[in-house]
């Protein structure tokens, strides 16, 4: 146990000890341990970052001190748990429930799911007090209302009446923070509580976050895979990877001094801030030209009636040359992925024009468009639903090709090679989907793209289900994929710090309009536009700068299938 | 309130499209019928002779063309004529009306009982669940899904009524017996045990299995994680978290039942000599009453719309974002 | 999946293995019917009215001296060919036409819908049996009356699964692929829409089987076919006298029924792993 990470800031008595916790995964999984000899200590007024990546058993060690394991399957299985020098391992369920919630609370990842779509918000923030405090009716309603008007919300007393389904993410989120705190908690567990949010929805939820727990005084323990947040948010910073934990210490140390290699390759992922890359020159006419492109959607609408109209794309134009990275940056509803989806020809836009070498994709019939399908190809989000899982991965790549009348047997042996070009061995042609890690199987998409010999590769947000670590490694993919083989991309990403990496050109999209289009040296440093000035503001951990000794290192090894 | 409102116009129109649906569906029924519908209708009367059929066809428009005809039938069912059944020399809309309240007795008690005891019992089963008694409800739901409605009927009126002698085998009420007010109601209600549990029986195994599914799957959600987090108690987490949710699908599922719900009915009035339309529907199919069959199939079509509406209802009632939904 | 993978989620559920072994011992019955009980079930084997045990007739005879366990055996025929065949028919119909309306959408999906919500409208049982008494009971039209009458919950499977198929990212990079829309269908939704389809397939043959049994206890089975819903309903008013002649064909019905959504049940966590694991 000597070589574990010693915690050195240990006042007399910590709020929360937890001494070489164990958590037992069922029989079958892939490891014994979600959570193996984790010890660390959280204390009042602190701020305390978990970091890891996706199964790094940060969120078990969450649910642990929540007593919210999903029993009996996972459990505790050694360690203990000291609250106030209490061990919530041992204690009895009733009174576990009373410290749930009453001093111990909690927010999760998915404001859209956390709250129950029945129950008017205020009657769930009630029902926390009711379990809590000895608060009459009256008070307890008064008590909510002050609540939701301390996490922000506007018309308090109105909202507090309102079903879950109208309110937005953010709004719901702080909804979340407002029941966590009702009961005056001693300790707040976030569970990467900004993650499903946009990025100006994330910077608002950590401000509002940070000035609680500064006002109370609690302890915070802050769960993410963001070193932006990390940088912008923690006193001390927690890494674990595999259920173990690697290194703690305080903020500045572990940011800007790491000592363990993981957490150095960690932080040698995380996108170069606001960093771009050299500016290259256009060359030669544009490849693709977008004009006045717009597109509405109706939602719910039946045989007989239109549904409500949503602006998913209003008078779009864009032009990408040859050679040429696009990035396409806008927060969710922006109308990015609309765009993409018009220029692969998977939606029908109302109206505008979409100019591929001089040709106008819009105005052709299904067969006219059939030669221009194989110069444009998309790679898509969702690596885990990208591939079809009853198909081999050969199969996947070869079956475009075979459309346009190639041989299969041609067609498969092409297959082998680009799976070898994408950093794969020749023979997961042979391989199924599900054998495959997400970063792998988004090489394979890849591939599929690249087997059609397109001139134009539409990437919608094709790295952000990933690890960051992973992140890098496809990325620097796409990077060396578009230089060999001189590739137009659109790149359409939520994530400015990825933008800035991998794109010449930027264009800020925000409610159906590119509000801002520009190099990405004059959109980062000199933004002309309101919306991108606080899209950049909004960037998490933008004052921290990597360690320039860390920028060069190698991403951590991607792991095994 | 003011979209509850607009969800029941909603359903209104829909309804009203359903049943235009139906009485043109019923027309081209009474046009496959085999045989000439005059001949039919004249051998019905017990008189077959030429001349009358030609002025059965002529007085019932059926030299005209289809169309026609058609127009004349949808014009005639919304006054409420049904046509006209020879076998027992009176209007079918009067057979039918004199049946209606005991069939819709039976069929919205049952209806109303395999709910509220169906989702009970799933209710119960998922809170025990991996329990004994969870088993047993799990294995008992299983057999009555398993046990067609009119054998199961039979073997109840064997054992309570023939061997036991605790209810009566059959009929409405005691033929003779002449009772009033109280005395009478509490008659039929002896008499509507056997049929009544027959019937729930079926669809109470149905929604006890689904309700006991959807608490399961409701109970991996995220707002449960949440309502455990608040330290709510175990009875609180179930009953306002879990059932309120998982008790959608299971109405939604009813709805969708209530068809075979009532055409279940002609199978227990047959078997417990149940004067409704049920009972009646097994006559005409013995003695090949087309009329009142076809009338039967739209009133029976008109109570399940009736009962889709309830359940809708019942929806909007416990689901707030119903308006978005639909 | 592999199929050592899938008789391991059968087998996990004992209710499946069960309800398999009752299957095949009545599709045995079924098989063997006319060696078990050679001749005509209709024809007198023996005295009316004997109690089951007794002499030549172990579950009994009925009013006119009919041997009760040679027409279960040649029933057993009858429910499982009109199951399984009505079962196919609907099929057929749900299938294809949830597929158009789940993988066009648009006004497609909501005329098709608007006709399958119909159909559901339709009280079914009292559907099935006009359509049987107009047309006259045979195996035909019964077999056409409860596919009539059952399809309409597969058409919704059917375009649920195609629904969320079709906006998969798979199906889409199809699209750009240049995959035609018969092979997007046939190649790429299909497959991953067989198992919920599967499953309900094995549970609406129970469905049917109870369908005909019903049709034929009112008199509307196929008058050359022993059936045993027929048996059940011909023997309704001697249940004083004799209860054997009702209570056995029920049993049967019961067992057969009974087995098959076993059957569904073991398919379904057999297909679905997931699904399976989480319910406990």
């Amino acid at each position: 146990m000597a070589s574990l990470p010693q915690d050195s800031a240990t006042p007399a008595v910590p709020l929360l000890d937890v001494r070489g916790l164990s958590v037992a995964l069922p029989d079958g999984a892939d490891r014994p341990f979600a959570v193996e000899g984790l010890s660390f200590t959280l204390n009042p007024d602190e701020i305390l970052c978990m970091v890891g990546e996706s199964g790094s058993g940060k969120s078990m060690t969450a649910h642990a001190m929540m007593g919210l394991l999903p029993k009996p399957h996972v459990r505790v299985a050694g360690g203990s748990l000291l609250f106030k020098g209490r061990d919530l391992v041992t204690l009895p369920e009733a009174e576990q429930r009373r410290l749930r919630g009453g001093r111990i609370a909690m927010i999760f990842q998915e404001p859209m799911t956390a709250l129950n779509p029945l129950m008017r918000v205020g009657d769930q923030i009630e029902e926390s007090l009711r379990a809590h405090t000895a608060l009459r009716g009256a008070e307890r309603r008064r008590r909510v209302v002050e609540m939701l008007d301390s996490v922000g919300l506007p018309n308090p007393a109105e909202l507090s009446r309102a079903y879950p389904f109208r309110l937005s993410g953010g709004q719901r989120q702080r909804v979340m923070i407002a029941m966590a705190l009702a009961c005056e908690p001693d300790i707040l567990i976030a569970d990467e509580p900004t993650t499903a949010l946009d990025v100006t929805t994330q910077k608002q939820i950590l401000d509002l976050i940070r000035s609680i727990q500064a006002r109370r005084r609690m302890g915070l323990m802050f769960i993410t895979h963001d070193f932006g947040v990390v940088a912008e948010i923690a006193d001390r910073v927690a890494v674990m990877r595999q259920g173990r934990l690697v290194e703690i210490g305080a903020a500045d140390e572990v940011l800007n001094r790491p000592r363990h290699p993981y957490t150095r390759a960690l932080i040698g992922a995380v996108p170069h801030g606001i960093s771009h890359r050299p500016e290259e020159p256009r060359r030669g006419e544009p490849l693709l030209v977008a004009e006045k492109v717009c597109k509405t959607f109706h939602v719910g609408g039946g045989l007989f009636r239109a549904g409500k109209p949503v602006v998913a794309g209003e008078d779009i134009s864009l032009t990408i040359h040859p050679g040429e990275t696009v990035g396409l940056v806008g927060e969710s509803g922006s109308g990015k992925s609309t765009l993409g989806r018009s220029i692969v020809g998977l939606i029908r836009p109302d109206g505008g024009r979409i100019l591929f070498q001089g040709t106008d994709l819009l105005s052709l019939s299904r067969r006219g468009f059939r030669p221009y399908r194989r110069a444009v190809q998309m790679v898509f989000q969702d690596p885990y639903a990208s591939l079809n899982p009853r198909h081999t991965v050969g199969d996947i790549i070869a079956q475009g090709p075979v459309a346009f009348g190639e041989s299969t047997a041609r067609a498969r042996e092409r297959a082998r090679e680009l799976l070898r070009l994408v950093g794969l061995d020749a023979s997961a042609a042979a391989r199924y989907p599900h054998e495959f890690s997400g970063g792998q199987r988004q090489r394979i998409s890849i591939a599929r793209a690249l087997a059609m010999e397109p001139k134009l590769l539409v990437a919608d947000e094709p790295v952000s289900a990933l690890d960051v670590s992973v992140q890098r490694q496809v990325l620097d993919l796409l990077e060396d994929i578009r230089k060999r083989l001189g590739l137009a991309m659109l790149f359409i990403t939520h994530d400015l710090r990825i933008a800035a990496q991998i794109c010449d050109t930027i264009a800020v999209m925000r409610r159906g309009r590119i509000v801002e289009m520009g190099s990405a040296r004059q959109v980062f440093s000199d933004p002309r536009d309101g919306y991108t000035r606080s899209l950049l503001d909004a960037i998490p951990g933008k004052a921290w700068q990597i360690p320039a000794e860390l920028r060069q290192t190698q991403a951590v090894a991607e792991a095994a299938p | 309130m003011l979209g509850l409102a607009q969800l029941f116009a909603g359903r209104l129109v829909k309804a009203a499209a359903i049943l235009i649906t139906i009485v043109v569906l019923n027309f081209l029924l009474v046009h496959a019928a085999p045989g000439d519908p005059a001949m039919v209708m004249a051998g019905e009367a017990g008189a077959a002779d030429e001349q009358f059929v030609a002025q059965l066809r002529a007085q019932f428009g059926l030299d005209r063309p289809l169309t026609e005809q058609l127009a004349t039938y949808v014009g005639k069912v919304v006054q409420g004529d049904l046509g006209y059944s020879y076998r027992q020399q009176r209007p079918v809309w009067d057979i039918l009306w004199e049946r209606l309240p005991a069939t819709l007795l039976l069929t919205l008690t049952a209806f109303l009982l395999s709910l509220a005891l169906g989702v009970l019992l799933g209710a119960f089963a998922a809170v025990q669940v991996g329990r004994w008694s969870d088993s047993a409800i799990t294995v008992l739901a299983l057999l009555a899904y398993a046990t067609p409605i009119y054998w199961t009927g039979l073997m109840l009126s064997l054992l309570f009524a023939v061997e036991l002698g605790w209810l009566p085998a059959f009929g409405y009420e005691t033929i003779g017996a002449g009772y009033t007010g109280l005395d009478h109601a509490l008659d039929v209600a002896r008499h509507m045990v056997l049929p009544v549990v027959t019937l729930a029986l079926f669809y109470m195994a149905a929604y006890a299995r689904l309700t006991r599914a959807s608490m399961l799957e409701v109970r991996g959600q995220d707002f449960v994680k949440t309502a455990r987090a608040k330290g709510l108690g175990p009875l609180r987490i179930e009953t306002r978290h879990v059932l309120r949710n998982a008790i959608l699908p299971v109405i939604t599922v009813a709805g969708i039942q209530a068809g075979q719900l009532v055409g279940g009915s002609i199978l227990i009035e047959t078997v417990f000599a149940w004067p409704g339309i049920g009972r009646l529907a097994f006559e005409a199919v013995l003695q090949r009453d087309y009329q009142v069959l076809l009338g039967i199939f739209l009133v029976t079509s008109v109570m399940v719309i009736l009962f889709n509406i309830l359940t809708d209802l019942l929806y909007g009632l416990i689901d707030p974002r119903i308006q978005v939904a639909r | 999946m592999t199929n050592r993978d899938f008789w391991r989620g059968f087998a996990r559920n004992k209710g499946a293995v069960l309800g398999l072994l009752l299957l095949l011992a009545v599709m045995a019955l079924a098989a063997f019917a006319d060696i078990l009980f050679p001749g005509d079930p209709w024809e007198m084997a023996t005295a009316p009215f004997q109690p089951p045990l007794s002499g030549d007739a172990l579950l009994g005879s009925d009013m006119l001296g009919r041997d009760i366990a040679a027409g279960i055996a040649h029933g057993a025929r009858v429910s499982l060919v009109i199951g399984l065949i009505s079962t196919a028919v609907a099929l057929l119909i749900g299938v294809t036409l949830g597929a158009v309306a789940g993988f066009h959408g648009g006004w497609v999906d909501d005329a098709v819908m608007r006709f399958t919500e119909l159909f559901q409208t339709i009280p079914n049982f009292v559907l099935a049996v006009v359509l049987v008494a107009i047309f006259t009971p045979s195996l035909t039209t019964i077999v056409i009356a409860i596919a009539v009458v059952s399809w309409p919950p597969l058409a919704r499977l059917a375009r649920a699964e195609f629904l969320s198929l079709r906006s998969r990212e798979f199906v889409q990079a199809a699209v750009t692929t240049g995959q035609s829309n018969l092979t997007i269908i046939l190649r790429q939704i299909l497959p991953n829409s067989l198992s919920p389809i599967i499953v309900s397939a094995s549970l609406m043959v129970a469905t049917a089987i109870l369908l005909e049994s019903s049709l034929s206890f009112l008199g509307l089975g196929d008058p050359n076919a022993m059936s045993w819903g027929y048996m059940v309903g011909a023997a309704r008013t001697m249940i004083r006298q004799a209860w054997w002649m009702s209570f056995f064909p029920g049993i049967a019905i019961v067992l057969t029924v009974l087995s098959l959504n076993l059957v569904g049940e073991g398919l379904n966590d057999a297909l679905n792993p997931k699904l399976a694991r989480s319910r406990g």
